[in-house]
């Protein structure tokens, strides 16, 4: 497997009234070709930052790429023009959102808003294009395509609106498929029924996906591999069964621990306290010390960020002994 | 305590009447919490609106402590919603940003109690935001100060202000990231425990109301297909729709050792 996007200390950070906000402060992250890496955090976390800033999609300003790169084959993404980024937008890197109603356009039949890309990116116009979209339409799951592709957005169910917006998505066959939280508003038989279409599509064609959520048990039915950010950085990356296998740091673990599935009933949940901290606030240290209950807080650094360390060969994770550390009582139960 | 008696609601779209609600009886009892499953459309949202008495039913009848609702005038009516509470998905929608807290929850509390002033007022509302888990110190505050867990607790005080006897809960934490909405459903369940409260948990995610409910009723296309003890139905489902909808919650394996 060769790396289709890699993503070097990318660092976004926005200038307003109240000070800099570090939204993304030194993230770097790999992307394999062909599969499908999650990105998991809590609102805030920047995971949602950094996939838009792949497509030049940060109002600047506020927003402002401090440092870093993002290299996808071979060209760094950050640098392009707004010229150059239209020819990746839709044709080599597309996006789809978690509400779908907000990304298609109520005015325009499904078939105009599907032959679109076509028409920018490939010149095909006409009967060839709408072929295409049909049986875009048809590779999601929507029966009767070629009625239906006439049909407005409001005439389908929510599920159906985000099938079309992942036909419209993968109708040009591009190499990365960005989705952000693309089954937060779904409930769970729709959800799985999209989350099964992306991954049969995404065998099908090998294209590889980014997967943003904050769901870690759809990330483990998902992913290959899993991202897990925290206040803008990367505090820990592995593959899939390897992070399940073995969560590290005291914040994946505190994520695993504060899910229903894993509670007998009646017994009080875990949950992390507090909230994440201010990002134009950032503490000098470990940004989730004040957090930690699953570690120990007192080991945690407070003079200086932990490094990210490959702790294992392709687990990585920050380095900063309360984090890693375990709570005695956790050791004991 | 409430008791739902062959409910049925129907609504016409063009020529056709599609049944929302066909045909469904339940009840809960007091200090229990009730979850309600089903997809989007089965019905679970007219159900709730047919018991705060917002929608009437075109046949069938709710049942409060032994009081028909359905025959009572609409005047009377009127003063028995505030026996029911509401508490919903997007806390930020469900709270009036132009108001503070203290007025959201003052206003709340002087539904049951219009006498209530003063210095009475200041300590109830802060008493309530202590019981959710805030300071009392906030009160002067406006929503959009809050985050979303915390709006969400406001919310929850909010329905708690006017004593009422039952809290209908829809979908109250999917909104919430994962750490927050744990948070949420502790207080929930520490709520029913300290003072024996009465709830409807609406929800489609089937993990959450396993932990929380004491029973579940599932509902598809109207209909309720299953109903039992919420760990009973959640382990060993006995309609092909319930086990349908469990195969469709994602799963977290167990992690080896100690998290």
């Amino acid at each position: 497997m060769s790396t289709l996007l890699d993503i070097q200390d990318l660092k976004i950070h926005f200038h307003t009234r109240d000070g800099v906000v570090k939204a993304v402060d030194g993230v770097s992250l790999k992307v394999e070709q062909g599969e499908i890496a999650g990105i998991v955090g809590e609102s805030g976390s920047g995971k949602s930052v950094t996939a838009y800033s792949l497509l030049g999609l940060i109002p600047m300003p506020p927003g402002k790429i401090e440092g870093g790169r993002a290299l996808f084959q071979g060209t760094d993404l950050l640098r392009l023009s707004e010229r150059e980024i239209n020819q990746f937008r839709g044709r080599k890197i597309s996006m789809i959102f978690q509400d779908p109603m907000t990304s298609l356009n109520p005015y325009l039949r499904v078939s105009t808003q599907l032959t679109e890309p076509l028409a920018i990116h490939e010149r095909l116009h006409g009967k060839p294009a709408l072929h295409r979209a049909i049986e875009a339409l048809e590779q999601v799951g929507i029966e009767n395509a070629e009625k239906r592709i006439h049909s407005y957005p409001h005439e389908f169910s929510g599920g159906m609106r985000q099938r079309v917006m992942i036909a419209m998505a993968l109708i040009t066959k591009p190499d990365l498929l960005i989705a952000d939280e693309p089954t937060t508003a779904l409930d769970v038989t729709v959800q799985k029924q999209v989350l099964d279409v992306i991954r049969n599509l995404q065998k099908e064609t090998g294209t590889a996906v980014i997967f943003i959520t904050h769901d870690l048990a759809v990330v483990h039915e998902m992913c290959d591999s899993v991202n897990v950010l925290y206040a803008g950085r990367l505090i820990e990356s592995a593959p899939t069964a390897e992070l399940f296998h073995k969560p590290l740091h005291a914040y994946t673990r505190g994520l695993y621990k504060s899910n229903p599935g894993t509670h007998r009933k009646g017994e009080d949940l875990y949950s992390i306290p507090g909230l994440p901290p201010d990002l134009s606030r950032l503490p000098a240290g470990c940004s989730f010390r004040a957090r930690n209950t699953l570690g120990d807080a007192s080991l945690c650094l407070t003079d200086r960020q932990p490094e990210l360390i490959e702790i294992q060969a392709g687990h990585f994770v920050q380095n900063c002994p309360g984090c890693l550390a375990r709570h005695e009582a956790a050791v004991v139960s | 305590m409430l008791e739902l008696k062959n409910i049925r609601k129907t609504f016409r779209k063009g020529k056709e009447s599609v049944y929302a609600v066909n045909d469904v009886s339940l009840n809960i009892q007091a200090g229990e919490i009730l979850g309600l499953v089903g997809e989007s459309g089965c019905g679970k949202s007219t159900l709730s609106r047919i018991i705060m008495q917002l929608l009437l039913p075109d046949s069938g009848s709710v049942h409060l402590n032994g009081t028909n609702l359905s025959a009572l005038p609409l005047s009377a009516i009127r003063h028995h919603r505030l026996d029911f509470q509401m508490v919903f998905q997007d806390p930020y929608a469900s709270l009036n940003p132009r108001l503070t807290i203290f007025s959201t929850l003052g206003e709340a509390l002087q539904q049951r109690h219009p006498q209530l002033k003063g210095d009475e007022l200041r300590q109830r509302v802060g008493t309530l935001l202590e019981m959710v888990g805030l300071s009392s110190r906030l009160m002067q505050r406006y929503p959009h100060e809050f985050s979303g867990g915390q709006r969400q607790r406001i919310a929850i005080a909010r329905a708690l202000a006017p004593e009422p006897r039952i809290i209908i809960a829809d979908e109250p934490v999917s909104a919430l990231d994962v750490s927050i909405q744990s948070q949420i459903l502790n207080l929930l369940r520490h709520l029913q425990k300290d003072l024996g409260l009465t709830m409807l948990f609406i929800s489609h995610d089937l993990s959450v109301v396993r932990y929380l409910a004491d029973r579940i009723v599932v509902m598809y296309r109207g209909k309720i297909v299953e109903s039992g003890d919420a760990e009973e139905v959640f382990d060993h489902p006995k309609e092909a729709y319930t086990r349908q909808l469990l195969a469709a919650v994602p799963k977290l394996p167990s992690v080896v050792g100690p998290v």
